[in-house]
């Protein structure tokens, strides 16, 4: 689909608004609907939109497979660590009100990292599980 | 709406207009959960159902081509199992209580602390996500490792038989 002008524009139009709004879904999940999870599968699907526009090399380099499996395992280390994290501070695991002084502040603070471990491993996911199956064979990118 | 749909996707022997029609249920399975007030869960099924879902089948039929075989055998035995779990389901649905219920026990039992208190208690205005997050903070935990085993066994099974196709 290299050739298609149309596409190309459009997409190029698109695709950063596609990734504002995955931010946006991420960080504003605590007052409006979003979350985490949405905003994963949606910045997911931007760069899924851009490799079947450009290609799955394209897209390969733009967010190169390494990174992709480190953010795999690295949502759920942040999720796992805002935990630990209310451990060390003399909470119970998961207990957010420790992690600042005001218990309202900590609360907010622990909700913001684990949505972003939740966003980083659902992105990932996504990405890798594209990048595998448009991988094998000839590719979904190269008719 | 939706039953047409249905009905649509088991009748098509094209395996590429199922995919788009399954698409097209995600969006109106959308539609419902927003009626029903669900917004959060309208966006996942939507960019989820709708969106990746039939991305990632669209590749798979890339690879294993687009008609749907033959069956091999006669659907009576499957056709009577369903049924028969529809049958068991609808009887289930009688037990439970009327819709929208207020004494319900799912609206007397933790919701109206949580109604109440999480503004105060979490200081963020979406409840969803104070549950989600906060409340209910090792279920989404064991969710987000479930999402991950999912990616890790996927990267398992593919990149094997990459490996030794390579080997040949």
């Amino acid at each position: 689909m290299r050739r298609q002008m149309v596409l190309r524009v459009v997409g190029k139009l698109f695709i950063p608004y596609m990734l504002l709004f995955a931010l946006y879904v991420q960080f504003h999940g605590d007052f409006g609907p979003g979350g985490g999870f949405q905003a994963g599968v949606i910045a997911a699907a931007a760069i899924i939109f851009y490799a079947l526009i450009f290609g799955l090399p394209a897209a390969r380099r733009l967010a190169p497979d390494a990174v992709v499996e480190a953010m795999v395992a690295l949502g759920v280390l942040l999720y796992a660590g805002v935990g630990v994290a209310g451990m060390v501070l003399g909470g119970n695991y998961l207990d957010y009100f420790v992690l600042d002084r005001d218990p309202v502040a900590g609360q907010h603070r622990g909700i913001f990292w684990v949505e972003a471990g939740v966003g980083t491993t659902v992105t990932g996911v996504m990405l890798k599980i594209f990048y595998m199956f448009a991988g094998r064979g000839r590719g979904l990118e190269e008719r | 709406m939706m039953v047409v749909t249905v009905l649509a996707i088991v009748l098509q022997r094209n395996l590429f207009s199922v995919v788009v029609l399954a698409g097209i249920y995600s969006f109106l399975m959308a539609t419902v959960l927003l009626a029903l007030d669900a917004v959060d869960v309208a966006m996942t099924e939507a960019s989820v159902g709708a969106g990746i879902s039939t991305v990632l089948l669209l590749g798979a039929l890339y690879l294993c081509g687009g008609e749907e075989a033959k069956p091999l055998h006669r659907p009576w035995l499957p056709l009577g199992v369903a049924l028969l779990i529809v049958a068991a389901l609808v009887y289930g649905t009688f037990g439970l209580p009327e819709f929208s219920d207020p004494l319900a026990p799912f609206h007397t039992h933790v919701v109206p602390r949580y109604l109440e208190q999480a503004l105060k208690e979490t200081g963020v205005p979406n409840v969803v996500t104070a549950v989600l997050a906060s409340y209910r903070g090792y279920d989404t935990l064991g969710e987000t490792v479930v999402v991950f085993t999912a990616g890790i066994g996927v990267i398992a099974l593919l990149r094997r038989t990459r490996r030794r196709e390579e080997d040949r």
